[in-house]
């Protein structure tokens, strides 16, 4: 309970800080925090593999990538161009509040008082673990070998489109020399 | 205190208020890259109401999904910023107020 308080306040106070920071650079580390946080909470929920990967892959390679782009670019200084729409963040505010007002009400009038049920096993490990991961993920009979394929696909696909866009064009560099 | 004390609502609420935060990051910043992280902010409030609620309801499909979901965002966020890279050759300036056609 405790620690659950801890980690949401932390989680909410890193993300607030990730929107109000004018720098590109703090608002990535302090999504780097935020991310941390969530891992800690996956913990809390038993989901010890996700956790694992939560901060290999996104904290590890996304955030990553996100600092190289933005040192690359050369956006680390906080934005000056003045901004046109004066009335988009008053307005964003206020929707944001209605959206969020919306959700707490539809999540606690909604949501039945669940008792937390024992940790789920498969084939003798717990479903969090890698073990009982892999069991349900590469099972033939469960839904979720095909899509697992699919990512694999998806993930070529998107190697393949970032080459192709981040590469430099023939044509432009014709009419740059 | 032992920690099946805490209500799946409260991860509900968390994981609403994360999610909101997202939203007014995208809809407030002109910085296209802190508009992707802020999208990946609403990515992750996501997972964790899918991690709640499988655990609260004894399923796999939950962490099944978020596993899904973050290789899609792996794959999003390689293509996103291939496009802010190419804009960014063709106009220096990627601030998203200027970046108003899909004209090279």
């Amino acid at each position: 309970m405790i620690l659950f308080l801890m980690l949401a306040v932390f989680a909410l106070v890193m993300a607030l800080l990730v929107v109000l920071n004018p720098n590109p650079i703090r608002s990535a580390l302090f999504l780097v925090l935020n991310l941390f946080c969530i891992a800690g909470l996956y913990l809390l929920l038993n989901a010890y593999f996700l956790s694992a990967v939560q901060v290999i892959v996104y904290t590890g390679a996304i955030m990553v990538l996100f600092l190289f782009v933005i040192m690359l670019l050369n956006l680390g200084t906080p934005d000056k161009t003045p901004n046109k729409l004066k009335m988009q963040a008053p307005l964003a505010v206020i929707g944001g509040l209605i959206v969020a007002g919306a959700l707490i009400w539809a999540v606690t009038k909604g949501t039945p008082a669940i008792a937390l049920p024992a940790e789920p096993m498969v084939g003798g490990y717990p479903l969090g673990s890698p073990h009982g991961i892999g069991l349900t993920l590469y099972d033939s009979k469960k839904p979720w070998l095909f899509p697992f394929e699919m990512t694999s696909i998806l993930l070529l696909i998107a190697v393949i489109g970032s080459v192709v866009l981040a590469r430099r064009s023939y044509g432009e560099e014709a009419n740059k020399s | 205190m032992s920690m099946a004390e805490v209500p799946l609502t409260w991860y509900l609420i968390l994981s609403a208020l994360l999610f909101t935060i997202g939203v007014v990051g995208v809809l407030i910043k002109r910085n296209p890259i802190v508009i992707f992280m802020c999208v990946e902010l609403m990515l992750n409030a996501v997972n964790l109401t899918l991690v709640a609620f499988g655990r609260y309801l004894g399923d796999a499909g939950g962490q099944m999904l978020s596993i899904f979901v973050m290789a899609v965002a792996a794959a999003e966020v390689a293509v996103g910023l291939g496009i802010l890279i190419a804009i960014f050759r063709l106009r220096d300036n990627i601030n998203v107020d200027e970046t108003n056609t899909m004209r090279g």
